[in-house]
């Protein structure tokens, strides 16, 4: 069962259960969806912006647990973060959240929330990771 | 015989047919492994036999050779072999060989049909009918045609139990501007077998052509493209113990006759001139190209293996299992169950599982070496009006043992442990 514990790791189901920022905000400075054609996962990023800073941010939407559990600790991660460090966040910094290896089909379902995050602040509308893959 | 109009009651399994020794003959389920592998996506599909692989190696070992234009031996072999699949294509559903068109698979079958009789058929105002329950290759095509034709598209609804709601049959003829009536015999999500006789008869009444996307009855039952009625049906090799890379188009011949050709190319030519070709004749003239004939080596193959097994024992195989499935995923007091009641419908199980995710269902069975689909199973359409994003599906084969079925729910009450909120 060893694929098992490492696929459903305590701190995702944690996330999966017990989501952290759920929901939506009154008067967001940012709202943005996306899904995953794929699968059907859909998530909505609210975001309030103050001094180039999240103040605060909520998600909303449906999906497996692994695009749940990522979108919670996304959020958790960057509220109070400044907008530049955010830009920041790659791939690999949502894979070392959840700390687990994806296989591809599931790797779309973990970088969902940080793709809509980036597209609906920066206007990034390529899927986290995309860059690296070409180099 | 299923001829569409009504599903026969379960039968029981057939005498002699024993799934046990069936799965013996299919080298996948003796590769070794991790864990043993437990295959319930044949809808998605199938796994080969031997005979069919067998098939292929001799071709390529043997007399590869392009068909239809060497003299020498070989060339002769291959393209006996090619015309010899085609007529095993053709009486496996009951029809002249001359009518059997080889494609790539269901989905260029039907775009065949779109492109050629649709365009030489279809005009502004004109409409299409469909149904709320297809695959998107019998949605799409037509789509691209209404929209470049200025047709309407129409679709039969699906009721609550995941059946077509003929009541809407007749308004939806009744002006006789539909000029196409596009329908799935099984549906690949619901296993729902549809009416196809019924439907075809009030098609015709009303001036309709009538395809009929026969991907999962063509593999799993027997069927008579006479006596479903319909004038163009379609079916792919990879899930009837086939190859990928080959299907087929059935159509009636006077059709087929005043259709246009589909892709131009090498072989679908009588007489070549720079200033314009004459057509080759049937069915060669939508045979453009080199066409796949180790893949045909391998269809022809399939059906041999297919009859020898018996349609109505396969039949009586799937109708079984997804009886003794529907039984057990019942006992799973989360689980629902998509579609109509398992005396009327094929070897396919789609459900949900509580608010678990399909893909994470997928992921715990997975773990166990389970193989089930997850997600909308290109009928997006068809989810949106059952009114879940997305679902999980086993499905089955002449090679399906109920020990599956046992895997199966076990793996299911795992996932319920360990996603319960």
């Amino acid at each position: 069962m060893s694929g098992m514990d490492d696929l459903y790791r305590e701190n995702i189901l944690e996330h999966y259960k017990h989501p952290r920022n759920q929901g939506t905000l009154e008067h967001p400075d940012v709202s943005y969806e996306d899904a995953n054609p794929l699968c059907g996962d859909r998530i909505r990023m609210d975001l309030n912006i103050r001094d180039g800073r999240i103040d605060a941010i909520r998600f909303s939407g449906h999906g497996c647990s692994i695009s749940q559990a990522a979108a919670s600790m996304l959020c958790e991660s960057v509220e109070g973060k400044p907008l530049e460090e955010v830009k920041k966040i790659g791939r690999d910094d949502v894979l070392e959240m959840l700390g687990i290896e994806l296989g591809p089909v599931r790797l779309k379902c973990g970088l969902l929330a940080l793709k809509t995050l980036k597209a609906g602040v920066y206007g990034m509308t390529q899927w986290p990771g995309e860059d690296e893959d070409r180099s | 015989m299923i001829s569409g109009a009504a599903a026969s009651p379960r039968t029981g399994a057939a005498p002699g047919f024993d799934a046990h020794r069936v799965r013996e003959d299919f080298p996948i389920f003796r590769t070794p492994r991790d864990k043993p592998l437990i295959y319930l996506d044949s809808a998605a599909t199938s796994q080969k036999p031997d005979a069919v692989l067998d098939a292929m190696n001799r071709y390529y070992a043997g007399f590869n050779a392009n068909i239809h234009r060497g003299i020498y031996k070989i060339a002769e072999e291959a393209t006996a072999a090619y015309e010899d699949a085609r007529r095993k294509v053709a009486a496996h559903v009951k029809a002249s060989p001359r009518e059997i068109i080889f494609t790539r698979n269901s989905t260029e079958a039907i775009n065949l049909v779109a492109y050629a009789w649709g365009r030489a058929n279809v005009k502004a105002g004109d409409a299409i009918l469909l149904t709320e329950m297809e695959h998107h290759s019998n949605l799409v095509p037509w789509q691209i045609l209404a929209s470049e034709r200025q047709a309407e598209l129409r679709y039969i609804p699906v009721t609550g139990t995941g059946e077509l709601d003929l009541d809407a049959l007749p308004r939806l003829l009744a002006d006789g501007r539909v000029k196409l009536v596009g329908v799935v015999h099984i549906s690949n999500v619901l296993g729902t077998i549809n009416p196809v006789a019924e439907i075809a008869r009030l098609a015709h009444e009303a001036g309709a052509v009538v395809l009929v996307d026969a991907s999962q009855s063509v593999p799993h039952c027997p069927v008579d493209v006479g006596a479903l009625g319909a004038d163009f049906v379609a079916f792919t090799s990879h899930k009837m113990l086939g190859p990928t890379g080959i299907g087929a188009l059935w159509g009636r011949r006077t059709l087929l006759e005043a259709m246009p050709p589909f892709l131009g190319g090498g072989e679908m030519i009588r007489e070549v001139k720079l200033t314009g070709s004459k057509w080759n004749e049937l069915p060669w003239k939508f045979e453009a190209g080199t066409m796949a004939i180790a893949e045909a080596v391998g269809i022809g193959a399939a059906v041999d293996y297919l009859q020898g097994l018996g349609m109505d024992a396969v039949f009586a195989h799937d109708r079984e299992l997804v009886a003794l499935a529907m039984e057990r995923l019942a006992e799973i007091p989360q689980l629902t169950i998509l579609g109509p009641p398992a005396e009327r419908r094929a070897g396919v199980v789609a459900f949900t599982l509580a608010d678990i995710h399909p893909h994470d269902i997928a992921t715990v069975l997975d773990d166990d070496g389970v193989c089930v689909r997850a997600g909308h199973h290109c009928a997006m359409p068809l989810h949106e009006k059952l009114g879940v994003p997305a679902s999980a599906r086993a499905s089955f084969h002449c090679y399906s043992v109920p020990e599956e079925i046992d895997a199966l729910v076990r793996g299911l009450h795992r996932a319920v442990k360990v996603f319960a909120k």
